[in-house]
């Protein structure tokens, strides 16, 4: 069952939003619906919707037999979950003490002006979300805005409306291959958004997707083909082949974690978003190919 | 039994009995903001400070949610637990100046001016109401919402809920008097109570003659003018 509903926006612009029932019912399926596992499951709502549309929250508590409030309450308080739908690209102005003072706050008000939204509203065209986040650790550096997961330092308000621009053209422009049978999908981190396509190393000549690992005390990048079905890899550390390794973003840190486990060796499953909609799923042990695409 | 030593003056309670508790069973004063019999202790005002401990170890803690402990010294009314109380209305008084309770508390603890940046803020992030709903009223159609200086009170998705009641309470308890009524916008209304009874303000000029039972609410007023 499919229903359409209407996400509300500030100011009144209506997203239409799909909310596939079955699939919240799935992921509740495969919680228990104790009280703890609440977040587990917002989490996987978010990363497959890249929010958390108001007809997936009632079906949560419902399902849960909690009330809306408390749902809501936890949806609005942490902020890796987004009640509006996220734009393709982030845009993060750094608004702590140091970028403040050196003017950050200006910065974001141009931000606001020339997207016509404010802090933490995503555009009618969902081309852009604006937040703001208070440090991010490159304080001398300051004002800092980051867009995509790329780093912008020293901004002053004369550069705003290029660096728009420039996002707007893809900061991590891929181009989609002439095989229609072997296709190169685009993934961004479920928790925050943020692509991990890395153009700098290619693999089967497309860019490929950039995530850290850690397995056995040992830390490390790991990039992956982004073509479905390929299993081409490289890696800064030795992974031994049957290893189960744990699967970081590289921008958010957040462990890319979902709840489903692998139908061919029980390893946990990694989730990521491709653009455009759906998810893509792959077994977190070296060596098996299990992976799963899932488009909406 | 647990036997501790409210302004030197032994007591002996319950275990699980609260200071503020102990301290009404001896007859000494504290006043509190937050808190209201029937429903649980949440120590959001940080009115009903007290000071524990002696010496270098005394601290002051929220005598609400702060449990009895054998050989407790409390000191409900010490200098240092009067100017932080002061201190609270006066914090108090800057961001609500409109409530009547805040008001009459200022008044009676000699608080005789503000000097912070003054706000009017339309709640003060007690929580009253959200207990109201939830122990007494079993509805649980309103709730603390976002997180920091975002923080408010109220319904999900911000529309009118179809679990609460219509009972009101929520406007009954609430110290800032003015955020459950939201009257000259009636489709944002949590609550429309009123409008169950009568019509009152919704259709002022049917009723002009009436009185809204939130008599400290202008609400009505400011949409007029
Ligand atoms: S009026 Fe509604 S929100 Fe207020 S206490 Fe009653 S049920 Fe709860
Ligand atoms: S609305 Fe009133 S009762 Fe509710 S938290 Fe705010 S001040 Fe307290
Ligand atoms: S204050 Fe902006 S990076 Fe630290
Ligand atoms: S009455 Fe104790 S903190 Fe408010």
């Amino acid at each position: 069952m499919t229903q359409d509903i209407a996400t509300r926006n500030k100011g009144d612009v209506h997203v239409k939003q799909e909310v596939d029932t079955e699939v919240i019912l799935g992921i509740l399926e495969r919680h228990d619906k104790a009280r703890g596992a609440l977040i587990a499951v917002l989490e996987e709502i978010q990363a497959q919707y890249g929010c958390l549309p108001e007809e997936a929250l009632r079906t949560v508590a419902n399902e849960m037999g909690r009330p809306l409030v408390d749902v809501y309450g936890v949806a609005t308080f942490y902020r890796s979950f987004s009640l509006q739908p996220r734009g393709k690209h982030l845009i993060s102005v750094c608004l702590g003490t140091a970028c403040h003072v050196r003017g950050a706050p200006r910065i974001a008000e141009e931000f606001e002006r020339q997207l016509g939204i404010k802090a933490g509203e995503t555009t009618p065209d969902e081309e852009f979300t604006l937040e703001t986040v208070n440090c991010l650790g490159a304080c001398a550096l300051g004002p800092v805005v980051v867009i995509d997961g790329h780093y912008f330092s020293k901004i002053r308000s004369s550069k705003v409306g290029q660096l728009i621009d420039d996002a707007l053209k893809g900061l991590d422009k891929i181009e989609i291959g002439e095989d229609k049978r072997i296709f190169p999908i685009d993934v961004s981190c479920p928790r925050c958004n943020h692509s991990l396509m890395d153009e700098s190393l290619t693999i089967d000549d497309h860019p490929s997707i950039r995530v850290s690992v850690s397995f056995d005390h040992k830390h490390g990048w790991l990039r992956l083909s982004s073509l479905y079905g390929s299993s081409s890899i490289r890696a800064e550390q030795d992974i031994p082949i049957g290893m189960v390794v744990d699967f970081f973003c590289p921008h958010c840190h957040a462990e890319l974690i979902g709840s489903w486990e692998c139908p061919m060796c029980g390893a946990p499953m990694v989730p990521m978003i491709v653009r455009g909609g759906g998810m893509v799923q792959i077994c977190s042990r070296r060596g098996c190919n299990s992976h799963m695409l899932d488009l909406i | 039994m647990i036997t501790l030593r409210i302004n030197r003056l032994p007591v002996s309670v319950e275990d699980g009995t609260t200071l503020l508790e102990a301290a009404s069973f001896l007859g000494f004063p504290i006043p509190t903001l937050c808190h209201m019999d029937g429903l649980s202790s949440y120590g959001a005002c940080r009115l009903c400070v007290v000071e524990i401990g002696e010496g270098p170890e005394a601290k002051l803690v929220s005598s609400c949610t702060y449990p009895a402990e054998e050989g407790l010294k409390v000191r409900t009314a010490s200098s240092r637990v009067l100017r932080a109380r002061k201190m609270i209305l006066e914090l108090l008084l800057a961001s609500c100046p409109q409530s009547k309770t805040i008001q009459d508390l200022a008044a009676a603890h000699g608080v005789r001016q503000q000097r912070f940046k003054q706000e009017y803020e339309d709640c003060i992030l007690c929580g009253l109401c959200v207990r109201m709903c939830q122990e007494q009223m079993m509805a649980k159609a309103i709730g603390f919402r976002n997180r920091g200086e975002k923080r408010s009170i109220g319904t999900p998705f911000d529309i009118k809920s179809d679990v609460c009641r219509l009972c009101g309470a929520c406007m009954y308890v609430c110290p800032a008097c003015q955020l459950r009524c939201t009257y000259n916008e009636p489709e944002k209304a949590i609550c429309g109570g009123c409008e169950n009874l009568t019509p009152s303000c919704i259709d002022k000029e049917r009723f002009d003659d009436m009185m809204c039972y939130m008599d400290p609410c202008v609400a009505c007023e400011i949409e007029k003018e």
